[in-house]
């Protein structure tokens, strides 16, 4: 069967968030996945105009019961209810099933809810005793950060890019959430300083690793038709997709670019646009290599050539690319993806202050992991 | 001799030969009988034909490395007097990618595709791991 043309045939019309920077001051284990959820939940709702039930339709991740969280929500009898694993790359596909319900009708208007309270419960990801197994632990192998070096070790090997290169793209994402009222880590970071930052999994740094914080976001979606009634401009959906990359381990040895290639090919013909029409891009960065395997997998610039791609300010402010302007997951929050779909939409709106990307008209969602998944989004 | 507490593995039915022919110092994968698939890790049938029909071939134990990193954090207490440790991706000649770790070579002289063979380490009375060294240290007689 063919491919319908869902293209701008559904919207995001609500965004909501807990604070992030706030949470991080302190923990406190009376947070939790429902707390935070809901938190959002409350701001999304507000921020679209919509009423709690006019919500047919729940997805939600990293959240235990859909249940528990149903019932504290007071959704009672929704017609599509899913929970999505506690994953990062679960963010960008519950947009896509929500997009993909709204269109066939299934559900009208659909809450996406998440909430993360890793802080406050302490996770390590990578120390966890159902982590180990047969192949990996006996040698100490744990947590996607190591294969992620293991790629980017690759990487320098086969392509010549190096850790200064990083380090741009750290110091870039800094700069962008020292301009972010909510951002955890807001403090302008130097080459030096991140030269001299501890290494985690060498050649991996600190710095080129996610955050640990609590938080919770919510996107609403609902049909172009419906969005135009709400508080907000609508934010279309103008293409989704998504291409697994089921191999043994988390690392692969073609950087995961096959999956981005199928991503890439169904989000830019369904858009009808190409990588240079997009503004400004959010991409997944649970390490900051991913972000240079993205650009390269998705085109924006030819395979090994990252490295000097982001140089000269292209992925800052009045850059050609502007990436990650929230400050992503290594500087904002580490959200999995989900507060890089609530900066698309704010930024398409126009609601982000200094940060602002001047006349963003489409934003790319891109997330590169054992899911590849993307959306490309217009206001 | 002091205990081991690193994390073993926990054979199964279906990769148990594996960790039996490691015991016997013999790396043994399965390969298919019928598309000649060789493939890593163990899984009960062959992933690209599914063929029920394999038999566990006895590899040369030689291939290079893919990739390597040096843990600096520490995720398992037993590995704390050894931080910063080496982990490396092993491309094996047969086809298959697995995790170890380079023994008898300094972790600053391992690189990307140094040839590496298999070297049986005998953990626990029970379990031995599969290891690799730089390609022809092997002495004569051992
Ligand atoms: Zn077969």
């Amino acid at each position: 069967m063919k491919l319908r043309d869902i293209r701008d045939k559904t919207a995001i019309a609500g965004v909501g968030n807990t604070p992030f920077g706030a949470l991080y001051k302190k923990r406190d284990p009376r947070r939790n996945a429902y707390t935070l959820g809901l938190e959002a939940f409350e701001n999304a709702l507000e921020d679209s105009g919509l009423r709690k039930e006019d919500i047919d339709g729940v997805i939600m991740s990293r959240i235990p019961s859909y249940s528990k969280m149903c019932v504290m929500a007071g959704i009672k009898n929704p017609r599509l209810t899913n929970v999505l694993e506690a994953e990062g790359r679960m963010s960008g596909i519950a947009l896509q099933y929500a997009a993909m319900a709204v269109y066939t009708g299934m559900a009208n208007v659909v809450a996406c809810i998440y909430g993360n309270d890793g802080w406050s419960a302490g996770a390590t990801y990578g120390s966890e005793p159902q982590m180990i197994d047969s192949y990996n632990s006996p040698f100490g192998m744990t947590s996607p950060g190591a294969s992620l070096a293991l790629m980017w070790q690759r990487h320098m090997h086969e392509y010549g890019t190096t850790a200064e290169d990083l380090g741009v793209l750290a110091i870039s994402q800094r700069k962008f959430a020292s301009m972010n009222l909510n951002a955890v880590m807001r403090t302008p970071l130097t080459m030096d300083q991140y030269m001299k930052s501890r290494y985690i999994c060498y050649p991996l740094r600190i710095y080129d690793y996610c955050l640990i914080n609590d938080g919770g976001v919510c996107l609403i979606v609902t049909s172009a038709e419906r969005a135009k009634d709400c508080k907000k401009r609508p934010v279309y959906i103008m293409a989704t997709g998504q291409a697994a990359n089921h191999t043994p381990y988390y690392h692969a040895p073609d950087y995961g670019w096959n999956a981005m290639k199928l991503v890439a090919d169904q989000v830019y013909t369904m858009a009808g646009v190409g990588p240079g029409e997009i503004d400004c891009a959010q991409i997944y960065d649970n390490f900051l290599p991913t972000v240079m395997l993205s650009l390269e997998g998705y085109g924006f610039c030819p395979k090994g050539e990252s490295g000097r791609w982001i140089r000269g300010g292209r992925i800052e402010l009045g850059g050609e690319l502007p990436v990650n302007t929230s400050g992503g997951h290594c500087s904002e929050s580490y959200m999995q993806g989900w507060a890089l779909h609530a900066e698309a939409v704010r930024q398409l709106r126009g609601e982000c202050g200094d940060r602002q990307v001047k006349d963003c008209e489409i934003v790319q969602y891109i997330c590169s992991s054992p899911i590849c998944s993307s959306h490309i989004l217009r206001r | 001799m002091t205990q081991y507490t690193k994390p073993l593995p926990t054979p199964d039915d279906f990769d148990k030969p594996y960790w039996t022919a490691l015991k016997k110092h013999e790396l043994r994968m399965q390969k298919c009988v019928d598309c000649g698939e060789i493939w890593f890790p163990p899984t009960p049938v062959c992933p690209a034909c599914l063929s029920h029909n394999h038999e566990w071939i006895k590899l040369s134990g030689k291939g290079k490395i893919w990739s390597w990193v040096f843990f600096h954090q520490l995720y398992f207490p037993s590995f704390s007097d050894e931080i910063p440790y080496n982990v490396v991706a092993v491309k094996l000649d047969e086809g298959p990618l697995m995790t170890s770790n380079m023994v008898e070579c300094k972790n600053e002289d391992i690189r990307c595709d140094m040839r590496v063979e298999v070297f049986f380490d005998d953990v626990t009375d029970l379990v031995t791991l599969p290891k690799f060294r730089p390609d022809g240290s092997a002495k004569p007689g051992s």
